[in-house]
């Protein structure tokens, strides 16, 4: 028998980690070893109550609000309260489970390093801030926790200070992050001007969509559509995935599928209410704001799957290729989003009516968010792996691995092939539901979105092959297999692939599903927190 | 307020900044430009809580009359702090990179390119 979590839970799951994160310094002192198991700990905990709650919301439904200082939701308006539903629990596990990888990754990886009990910090610190961005139920409260997850990563990724292209990359990364928080604040800053409220539900339900709000919603989502990589913005992408060590990637995998959520969280809860209740008439016909929103995204979204495919195919950076396959990942998840937007339409009465393939494509969005979290930070560890092993980078100067790493190599043609879809594996579920739907849509969508999964698969083979197979080089005649907890890190994430592509039904049905239903009802969100007013 | 200043002021300082982090080459410019982007957001913040003729809302013998707003300054401050972190961070990259680039112009500064 589960246990019931106890209504505190929210805010512990970011408090442990935030508590965790300035005692490392301190257990550090005494020992190494102690240290990584004190971390691993307060990850386990927090990772214990992230399972504890998601299993609550996914079986009995319900949302969970916990509010600060007072007893209950007396006066929502004015207090900071954190709102679980099943969509940040779903981000939550997500977030939690790339973080405990990453650390038990690192053990071996950072083991050469100086100044690791401030790495752990940074880690820790990390983890509280994108947990806190995906639990929280204020705007204010995402901004202060969005600049806890950009300067932690920004320092995680300039960690490797004797190298200057991760100072480099790390700037990109801080200069395109403030100033996406900065446009974060200065939207909030309108909101509070005109409905004197920062919780997202109050604003949500008094929402009139004036001018003001207008721009608020181009500066959110152009905000956290940058920092989550989308293409006319995903320069820095390439360069701190390709930059940071390899569990910092995985990490700020989850930290970019944080701000993704803000763009869910924006457009479907924030915005839910008044989207499609505006129309506008061109040349006689209704055009919904929706549509247009939808729409728009959908062209980013086709363009961070052509561009990012393209660029992968050009690079020899083992890691900077990877990076650029995770912006065509990021695409197909913004393709589900747009396609659900842009569906949205209106029957011959006039009354707003929202397709079912509209919400399989969120369905498919939100399940390939997931997927390409396992898959991409799989193929990021592998990418370490071979750098662990080797010190080497470089796709030419590769080769003839296979021999020296054989579970290391298994585990990249597990990635490649969820990656790009390949039916045993979990990607082939998310992406098959993401190319009926916009199928429905637009055909022309769902085919460019096939072919690019198919060069995807190329770009992967031609990695396999040049790193993997070939000859064996003799410079390479002394490499052996990485350590055990590096191999268990990765195992931990293909066993996930695996369960999830033999059982995409159970997942679909037990957490996709309420997730997005989560997402979609607007209405739901707001009474829980405003207690049926 | 005369002419809405304070938003023309925003306004103002959020262009200035813009304009110094995209056109500017020099590392140390460009993080001037992001402050500033900051301080306009500070001063949007600060400008929306104060009322004319305001006083602070400390209640305690409070002489009566119109309070400015607590909520966007507690906001300002919050957002200040943040900001400090995120400069000094900078700041210290920007160390960094002249040590390994000996330079901070921007154009020179491209090892991630090729």
């Amino acid at each position: 028998m589960i246990p019931t979590p106890p209504d505190y839970t929210p805010a512990l799951i970011v408090a442990i980690p935030l508590l965790g994160a300035f005692l490392t310094p301190l257990v550090s002192r005494i020992n190494d070893k102690l240290r990584n198991i004190f971390v691993l700990a307060i990850l386990g905990i927090t990772g214990i109550l992230v399972f504890l709650l998601a299993y609550n919301i996914f079986i009995y439904g319900g949302i969970h609000t916990y509010v600060f200082g007072a007893k209950d939701l007396s006066l929502p308006v004015v207090r900071i309260l954190f709102e679980v539903d099943a969509m940040s629990v779903f981000m939550a596990a997500i977030a939690i489970i790339l973080s405990g990888v990453a650390v038990i990754y690192s053990w071996a990886f950072m083991k050469e390093n100086t100044g690791l009990d401030k790495f752990y910090t940074l880690v820790l610190l990390m983890v509280a801030g994108t947990l806190g961005m995906v639990l929280t139920g204020d705007m204010f409260n995402f901004f202060v926790f969005l600049e806890i997850t950009s300067i932690a990563s920004c320092a995680l990724i300039a960690f490797w200070t004797h190298k200057g292209e991760s100072v480099e990359a790390a700037f990109k990364y801080i200069v395109i992050s403030s100033i996406g928080a900065l446009f974060v604040l200065f939207a909030i800053g309108i909101f509070y001007a005109q409905y004197n409220a920062l919780n997202i539900a109050v604003i949500a339900s008094s929402l009139q969509y004036t001018f003001l709000d207008k721009v608020a919603l181009v500066l959110l989502i152009a905000a956290l559509a940058m920092k989550a990589g989308i293409v006319p913005m995903h320069m820095w992408l390439p360069d701190s995935y390709g930059r940071a060590p390899a569990p910092v990637t995985v990490m700020l995998v989850g930290a970019t599928l944080g701000s993704l959520y803000g763009v869910l969280r924006v457009t479907f809860t924030l915005y839910g209410n008044t989207l499609e209740l505006v129309v506008k008439e061109i040349f006689n016909s209704k055009i919904l704001v929706t549509n247009t929103i939808g729409w728009s995204i959908l062209v980013l979204a086709i363009c961070s799957i052509i561009i990012g495919v393209m660029m992968a195919l050009r690079q020899t950076d083992f890691k900077r290729l990877i990076s650029f396959a995770a912006v065509a990942e990021i695409g197909y998840m913004f393709l589900g989003i747009g396609t659900k937007l842009a569906s949205v339409g209106y029957n011959s009465t006039g009354t707003i009516i929202h397709p079912q393939h509209g919400i399989t494509a969120l369905e498919g969005g939100i399940f390939h968010i997931f997927n390409d979290a396992l898959d991409v930070g799989l193929l990021f560890l592998v990418a370490g792996a071979i750098y662990y092993a080797t010190k080497e980078r470089s796709l030419d100067k590769l080769g003839g691995l296979a021999r020296n790493m054989k579970y290391t190599t298994i585990f990249f043609i597990i990635g490649m092939l969820a990656v790009a879809g390949m039916p045993p594996f979990n990607g082939f579920a998310s992406k098959l539901l993401i190319y009926e739907s916009t199928y429905a849509a637009n055909p022309i969508i769902a085919i460019m979105a096939v072919l690019s999964s198919i060069m995807l698969l190329a770009v992967f083979v031609k990695v396999l092959h040049s790193v993997f197979l070939g000859p064996a080089l003799p410079k390479f005649k002394g490499v052996k297999e990485v350590p055990k907890s590096m191999l268990f890190a990765m195992g931990i994430l293909a066993t996930i692939i695996i369960m999830f592509g033999l059982f995409p039904d159970m997942v679909i049905t037990y957490i996709v599903e309420p997730a997005t239903d989560a997402l979609i009802n607007y209405n739901g969100y707001i009474t829980s927190a405003l207690g049926g007013i | 307020m005369i002419f809405n200043i304070p938003f023309i002021a925003v306004a103002g300082l959020i262009l200035i900044g813009l304009y110094a982090l995209i056109f500017k080459r020099n590392l140390i410019k460009m993080v001037i430009g992001i402050t500033l982007i900051e301080s306009g957001v500070n001063l949007f913040l600060i400008t929306l809580g104060y009322r004319e003729n305001s006083i602070a809302p400390i209640y305690t013998s409070s002489p009566g009359g119109i309070m400015a707003l607590p909520v966007p300054q507690a906001l300002t401050l919050t957002s200040i702090v943040i900001g400090v972190a995120v400069l000094a961070l900078m700041l210290s990259l920007v160390i960094h990179i002249y040590r390994h680039y000996g330079t901070l112009d921007v154009r020179k500064i491209r090892r991630l390119k090729e």
